[in-house]
């Protein structure tokens, strides 16, 4: 087991350093110069070279490539060109933000999809279940920008309920931090929500006809125990593969959804810095990402070994 | 009595004749032909409601309140005008499916192509051939794909926007049909006809292409039409995020960008993209799965 996280460890830190290499060389192949950017358009070419020089862009790439992953490790990212503050403490001041939509829709979506898929799977055939998954299908389809800018549209322009979404820390006020994310939190949820539904019943109804079930039914035991302990426990086990992945590539910011709802986390971060070729946020952006990816990969391996007696790591 | 005796169909025969009788497969290949056919007849269409997509139409927008349309829908503009432009929607949304159908089953296409070439050498191969192409897969497959998209359309030279978009989505997504070929070729390549060819002098190439592809292509069909919803959808986002097909082209993602900061004042601005988007995507979405079962061996046969 230890060796085989040793592993695993490594391979997460190599995958990053490819990633970081691969974005790296992105930005020095092809045509863009930060420098231009930085420095604005009124500059002189020798204006130019100078905050080129200040910036280290006029020495070798690898020699740049080398000085940024040796500083990536110890967590210094660069500084941004926009406004040189460092990138750590730009991701820093937006990450609680994409955490906060993240985990909030996670849990709606994962406590409504799996009942409805749950529901479905065991009224399997009867009208319920056709009246289900064809909402779980049409929900599945709807367009992100729409769910968001319809519920604000209806939600907070029309009826008032709510106010226009606005970030408040939850450290600050835990009622004004759900009020405000509440939109954001339920267009992302009825997106998942819908796949999630249609992943647990296909995975519920081939479990439940699985040889063990009707083993477990002949021997008496009560309905409930036979699908809560017997079905759910093999039945659920693709669903957390699936969740680890989703989660992890949230968490790195849901870049439509805050652009749409003006919510100022890492994906409107990365929206920003892209458009002014804000090279080392987009690429501290880029590595966070790939970070939580590779270590929610990571992670659900590992949660596999406990949920599922039939894996065991050597 | 007369005994009706079914006589052998190939299982691509079963599997059509299931598609006919599936109402949802109907309902989604009539919608995906509806819009197939708007997408090549755009020109016509645009001819029979007189409007193209570039043209201002001033006397359809308040310009004392910044360039609200005066109205929703019209007998001159079916679907109404971009608010502050007065372009007719009708002709952008028509035109913005050819631009949508285009790249995503293009897309589709070059992934499924090289996903498959990758997979079936890897699958076939074996050793260390299956060994480095597993390895780039998994680490293609941990990228953060919409940000390196993002990235990558933002610094790459401006020529020719809808082939790069093709490439660089056909770049993330390939290792996910290399990996359901390279599956199923491990499968089937010690099977016996696939050893008796082997053993009767086939060629590589024959076994390859003639013995191991054939077998593959469920699999691979099922996997199109649940793919070219998905980039369908991705298109839309990389538009509407600004990297996708530049102005003047239309495109269904770039009116929900632009419809952003009118929601409140034309919500039939950002409504008639998202149908347009949901059908597309659901209809698509209604073939794959009907396919799927279709395809299906362990489904019961009627």
């Amino acid at each position: 087991m230890i060796a085989y996280l040793g592993r695993r460890v490594l391979a997460v830190a190599g995958v990053l350093l490819v990633i970081c290499a691969v974005t790296f060389i992105i930005f020095f192949v092809l045509p863009s110069d930060p420098a231009l950017h930085a420095c604005g358009k009124t500059c002189t070419t020798e204006q130019v070279d100078a905050v080129r020089a200040e910036m280290g862009l006029d020495r070798p790439v690898h020699e740049q490539f080398a000085g940024y992953v040796a500083k990536a490790f110890t967590g210094d990212l660069g500084y941004s060109y926009q406004n040189s503050l460092p990138v750590w403490d730009l991701l820093a001041d937006r990450l609680p933000v994409s955490v906060s939509l993240a985990l909030g829709a996670a849990v709606l979506w994962l406590s409504g999809g799996v009942l409805v898929g749950l529901v479905s799977a065991l009224r399997r055939g009867t009208g319920l279940d056709r009246v289900l998954m064809a909402g779980t299908l049409a929900s599945a389809s709807v367009p992100v920008y729409f769910t968001a800018m319809m519920l604000l549209l209806v939600v907070v322009q029309h009826f008032e309920l709510l106010p226009y979404p606005d970030y408040v820390a939850i450290t600050e006020d835990p009622g004004a931090w759900a009020g405000n994310l509440l939109l954001p939190w339920l267009t992302l949820a009825s997106l998942y929500a819908a796949m999630y539904a249609r992943q647990t019943r296909s995975s519920m109804i081939e479990t439940m006809g699985e040889p063990y079930i009707r083993t477990a039914r002949a021997k008496g035991l009560p309905e409930r125990t036979v699908v809560v302990k017997h079905g759910m426990r093999a039945g659920l086990t693709p669903i957390v593969t699936i969740f680890g992945m989703d989660l992890g590539g949230l968490l790195a910011g849901a870049v439509i959804t805050e652009h749409v709802f003006g919510l100022p986390g890492i994906g409107q971060l990365t929206y920003d810095a892209i458009f002014k070729a804000d090279q080392p946020v987009v690429l501290g952006v880029t590595l966070l990402a790939a970070f939580f990816i590779t270590v929610a990969n990571l992670v659900v391996d590992l949660v596999y070994a406990v949920i599922d007696p039939r894996v065991r790591y050597a | 009595m007369t005994v009706a005796i079914r006589s052998g169909r190939s299982p691509g025969r079963i599997a059509l004749d299931r598609l006919r009788r599936d109402p949802a497969a109907l309902f989604g290949g009539s919608i995906v032909a509806l819009f197939v056919a708007v997408a090549l007849a755009a020109p016509l269409l645009t001819a029979i409601s007189g409007w193209d997509t570039q043209t201002f139409d001033k006397s359809a927008i308040d310009r004392s309140l910044g360039g609200v349309p005066y109205e929703t829908f019209s007998a001159e503009h079916w679907l109404g005008v971009e608010p502050g432009t007065g372009r007719d929607v009708f002709a952008r949304v028509v035109y913005g499916a050819r631009i949508s159908l285009l790249i995503s089953v293009a897309a589709t296409a070059v992934t499924v192509v090289a996903g498959t070439a990758a997979g079936l050498l890897a699958g076939y191969a074996g050793g260390r051939t299956d060994t480095i192409l597993s390895r780039l897969m998994d680490l293609v497959m941990s990228f953060p794909s919409l940000i390196f998209m993002l990235a990558l359309l933002s610094v790459a030279p401006d020529a020719n926007r809808v082939l790069l978009l093709i490439a660089i989505m056909s770049m993330f997504s390939w290792p996910y049909v290399a990996r359901i070929v390279r599956g199923q070729a491990l499968s089937i390549k010690h099977r016996e006809f696939v050893e008796a060819a082997r053993v009767g002098g086939a060629s590589g190439a024959h076994l390859l292409f003639r013995e191991l592809l054939p077998n593959l292509s469920g699999p691979v069909l099922v996997y199109v039409t649940l793919a070219i919803p998905a980039n369908i959808g991705t298109e839309a986002a990389l538009s509407f995020l600004g990297v996708g097909v530049r102005p003047p082209t239309p495109s269904w993602g770039q009116m929900l960008d632009d419809s952003l900061k009118w929601y409140q004042v034309v919500p039939s601005y950002f409504i008639v993209p998202s149908l347009c988007l949901f059908l597309t995507v659901l209809a698509f979405t209604l073939l794959g799965d009907a396919l799927r079962d279709a395809l299906d061996p362990r489904e019961a046969r009627s």
